[in-house]
């Protein structure tokens, strides 16, 4: 008998058929991805998701035999009172009728499983990508930094590593047996010692200047430092990903956002935000509010508080600007901007926004998505203050985006239309 | 049956839930001591493997080989049974055992002391015996070339997959899975002998020989030459239908020989299923026995292990609480019930028959002869767990204490009627007529629809015929046939008629036509 410990092997062993399995059903999953975000609260979205698909592809047929065809005969257990002759409704057909069918759930047409965080964001994303990643398209980074490789035996002075330079020279004078500085000197004091002498021992001189001359010959030849020893620091250039992002999430919190677009709104900053976060290592969000001043607040403020006021929409752009200057240098942050709003907004104050983000924040971001949050019912209401004052920059900027939303429903759509490929500038 | 006297000095195997490898070892050596040294069991050398429950899960979505080939059908059926696991719905076995020389148990990381003794005992104990002692395992397979074929199969199908494409291999894959049933040639002598370590061999060489014999001149050979060669070719094999040997019940081996279309490494794929098919066979006509003969088994062990002290009390009542949910068998109109349970209802006729060889009554007497009062229970089981499977078992030793115990009774249900009637039920009248009905219900061969090809036009329409012989009227499934018959008609790769006729009268009860789809 042998005890093997397998626990250790590779595990997902089955990882390999499940792909297979996801390629197979992938249309059908695909399908039921969508289905799952349009109905579900935005919030979950984050961790695995139970999907229900029809197995139409996934059908493994055999021949088998039809239990509603021809006469059986077949036994079963826990009899209590019934007798020869006794007859049994038999049970409606989902059931299956006791021992046969149903063991090998074939007929089933539904099949629910749940896959990974990962599977289910790749379905999820899978032909979106960020428009205009200028910066960071990961891909294809721009900005790379030095970083250590190693030593290498050329390269320029400043670079020169001591250390190793002269370990490599000491090692080489060692083994070359170049005289030291002191030896020289101790023969050139034995020289002078014995030419004071009088009358100098000529034999001694002699042999003396011989060994001078030989050390001093040494020396000449085994260089004290030699191209051989020098090493240099190496460094490569290694691509360095803008691995972060900010994300301000910008709203308009007077009266006239009641909660239910409050929730719109929140619902799209998240998936914003977690298609951020698969893009970025890091990602931070700022929430500003506004009514007719900004503020950066927290989330739960962000969401929860209640203001009153008017409604100066530029007063965000300002304290945006401000935010983005005192701690997201543009060199390290890649910006993005999700502005939330029911679209009123004092009339004198659009002239102030569009120059805002003509000027600078539409520059300095990423992307800049403005949805206009409303009531179903709402009807085909005139363009809002704020809408119309906007519609003349989505011809200009290409990082701009707009779009109205009226119901949960509508934010995967919208969402995938922003940052779908062939971008529609149009509400 | 000899009984060791307790040494005085026998102390508990384990105290506790925790498991270590020496526990089990000592645990094992305890197990076997019974199960070889009392009983006198025959098993292959045992070789335990110790995995988690996901592995375990791994296991059983590929039909219970961990080394099977990839194929999305087990994706599925992974992400089926894990997602029922992690609802609670679904228990994980406890144990998995291959039938291999050397035996292949599988044990639980998460499982307790007490609960890998049971699976030694039940496993690599009792299904070991049966694989290696059964006459049908012993005709069917061959237990000590499995794994390696496994191995050559895995690596074959994947092989196959870099050189002609994931898509091409599924497709063929798909279609041999939904003839799978119909890749065993049920009747003796209508197959040879087959080794599957000669398979893998004869594979292999094959393609050796492919390799070495390869001239890339070939290629250049002008075409004309190649059309005359598949005539030359086709003469022995066809030459009209007289020269194949019709009708055939085996369809993948049909295919594999004969499919005009099919290329060397698809006839491959198809033999490798085939062999599986065939693999499995006897397990699909031994489940109450097997499970009865490792059931029974495992319940003798621990209760001597007890007797012997080298089980705790508290180790006791967890086995027999596992044993008892185990042998459960719920009524047949209890929200529970899913059929006959093969655990409950082997263990019940092995348990009487150990009590009819030593304790019979005179209804005994009756009904058993031969083993009534034999006063060698575990010679007569021995006999028995070699010899039959599990209609001739049933029809032979279930006995009348087991239909009153269970109270059995008999259905008889045409398809008209809005109604099923009792036909049988557990009295003297009735006891004979339940066995047979319970026999015929494990009948195999019974069970499965009766497929055959009975024409295969090989040099004219080239379109294939199978018949299916209608036992009681009883057709087949209409839309799953013709999704398998699109499957047929793939491998064949023309033309494909089912004819369903009636098994008494001949005549023709339906005909369903699958024409090869693009």
């Amino acid at each position: 008998m042998q005890i093997v410990d397998r626990r250790l092997n590779p595990k997902a062993k089955s990882l390999g058929n499940r792909q297979r399995f996801i390629r197979r059903a992938k249309a059908e999953i695909k399908e039921a991805v969508r289905e799952a975000v349009r109905s579900r609260k935005v919030s979950d979205i984050g961790a695995g998701e139970d999907v229900r698909i029809s197995s139409k592809s996934l059908r493994e047929p055999v021949f088998s035999l039809d239990s509603k065809s021809g006469s059986r005969d077949f036994v079963l257990p826990g009899n209590s009172d019934l007798v020869v002759g006794d007859a049994i409704p038999k049970p409606p057909p989902a059931g299956g009728r006791g021992s046969k069918g149903s063991k090998d759930g074939s007929g089933e047409d539904e099949f629910v499983f749940s896959l990974s965080r990962e599977e289910f964001l790749d379905l999820f994303f899978e032909d979106l990508r960020l428009p205009n990643l200028v910066k960071a398209k990961l891909k294809s980074v721009k900005s790379t930094e030095l970083s250590r490789a190693g030593f290498s035996s050329d390269g320029s002075p400043s670079k020169l590593n001591h250390v190793r330079t002269m370990r490599n020279s000491l090692a080489r004078r060692i083994a070359l047996h170049r005289p030291s500085l002191a030896t020289l000197e101790q023969l050139e004091d034995e020289i002078a010692k014995a030419e004071a002498e009088s009358p100098p021992d000529e034999n001694l001189l002699e042999e003396l200047r011989a060994r001078h001359a030989r050390v001093v010959y040494l020396r000449k030849t085994v260089a004290y430092l030699d191209p051989l020893d020098l090493k240099f620091n190496r460094f490569e250039r290694v691509p360095k990903p803008s691995t972060q992002a900010v994300m301000f999430c910008l709203m308009d919190v007077s009266a006239s956002m009641t909660e239910r677009l409050k929730d719109l709104a929140k619902q799209f900053y998240m998936l914003l935000n977690i298609f951020l976060r698969r893009h970025y290592r890091e990602v931070q969000v700022v929430f500003v509010r506004h009514t007719n001043v900004a503020q950066e607040v927290d989330e739960e403020t962000f969401f929860s508080g209640r203001e009153t006021g008017g409604t100066v929409v530029s007063t965000a752009f300002v304290e945006m600007q401000r935010v983005i200057n005192e701690r997201y240098p543009l060199s390290d942050w890649n910006i993005y901007a999700a502005q939330a709003s029911d679209g009123h907004n004092f009339r004198d104050d659009m002239e102030e926004c569009i120059s805002i983000l003509q000027s600078s924040l539409l520059s300095q971001c990423q992307y800049f998505a403005y949805i206009e949050v409303g009531a179903p019912d709402d009807g085909p209401y005139p363009p809002s203050e704020v809408w119309e004052g906007y519609e003349d920059l989505i011809g200009q900027h290409d990082n701009f985006a707009m779009r109205r939303v009226t119901e949960a429903g509508e934010i995967y759509p919208v969402f995938r239309n922003l940052f779908s490929d062939e971008k529609s500038t149009k509400g | 049956m000899q009984i060791n006297p307790t040494k005085a000095t026998s102390k508990l195997l384990f105290d506790g839930a925790d498991w270590t490898f020496d526990l089990v070892k000592k645990a094992y050596d305890s197990v076997q001591e019974v199960g070889v040294g009392e009983l006198g069991l025959d098993i292959y050398p045992n070789v335990i493997e110790v995995i988690t429950s996901e592995q375990m899960l791994d296991a059983y979505a590929s039909i219970g080989l961990p080394q099977m080939y990839r194929h999305w059908s087990y994706g599925k059926h992974f992400v089926r049974d894990e997602m029922n696991y992690r609802r609670g719905s679904q228990a994980l076995a406890y144990e998995l055992v291959i039938n291999s020389d050397p035996c292949i148990n599988y044990i639980m990381e998460e499982n307790s002391m007490t609960m890998h003794t049971l699976v030694l005992a039940h496993a690599a104990m009792g299904h070991n015996h049966f694989f290696k002692n059964n006459y049908l395992f012993q005709e069917w397979t061959r237990a000590d070339a499995i794994l390696d074929y496994l191995d050559f199969a895995k690596s074959y199908v994947s092989r196959c997959e870099e050189l002609h494409g994931m898509n091409a291999v599924e497709q063929v894959l798909d279609a041999a899975h939904a003839l799978m049933q119909q890749g065993i040639s049920r009747y003796p002598g209508s197959n040879k002998q087959m080794s599957l370590a000669r398979e893998r061999e004869r594979a292999l060489a094959r393609h050796l020989y492919e390799e070495r014999s390869f001239n890339d001149l070939w290629r250049t050979v002008p075409k004309q030459r190649a059309e005359e060669k598949p005539e030359g070719e086709e003469a022995p094999v066809s030459g009209g239908s007289s020269q194949v040997r019709l009708p055939e019940e085996n369809l993948l081996y049909f295919l594999e020989k004969t499919a005009p279309k099919l290329e060397d490494w698809e006839r491959e794929l198809l033999r490798i299923v085939r062999n599986l098919a065939t693999y499995f066979y006897p397990q699909r006509q031994t489940k109450v026995m097997n499970e009865g003969c490792a059931t029974w088994t495992h319940f003798h062990i621990m209760n001597r292990l007890y007797d012997t002290g080298q089980l705790s009390e508290g180790a006791m009542l967890e086995f027999l609480h596992s044993h008892s949910s185990v042998t459960m068998q719920p009524s047949w109109n209890d929200r529970r019930f899913s059929g006959l349970n093969p655990y409950a209802l082997g263990f019940a006729i092995m348990r009487d028959i150990e009590r009819i060889a030593t304790e019979p009554t005179s209804e005994d007497k009756d009904w058993f002869p031969d083993i009534a009062g034999s006063g060698d229970p575990v010679g007569e089981l021995k006999r028995i767990w070699a010899e039959f499977r599990d209609d001739s078992f049933i029809l032979q030793y279930l006995s009348p204490k087991v239909i009153r115990d269970f109270r059995l009774f008999g259905i008889h249900d045409e398809a008209q009627y809005p109604h099923v009637f009792v036909s049988s039920i557990h009295d003297e009248r009735g006891y004979r007529r339940v066995r047979q009905n319970l026999a015929q219900q494990y009948c195999v061969s019974s069970l499965d629809p009766d497929l055959q090809i009975i024409d295969a036009d090989l040099q004219g329409s080239r379109r294939l015929v199978v018949s299916h012989r209608v036992r009681n009227g009883v057709m087949l499934e209409r839309a799953n046939c013709e999704r398998t018959l699109y499957h047929l008609a793939r491998l064949w790769g023309y033309r494909v008629k089912l004819v369903e006729v009636d098994a008494e009268s001949g005549k023709v009860l339906k005909e369903h036509e699958n024409l090869r789809m693009p």
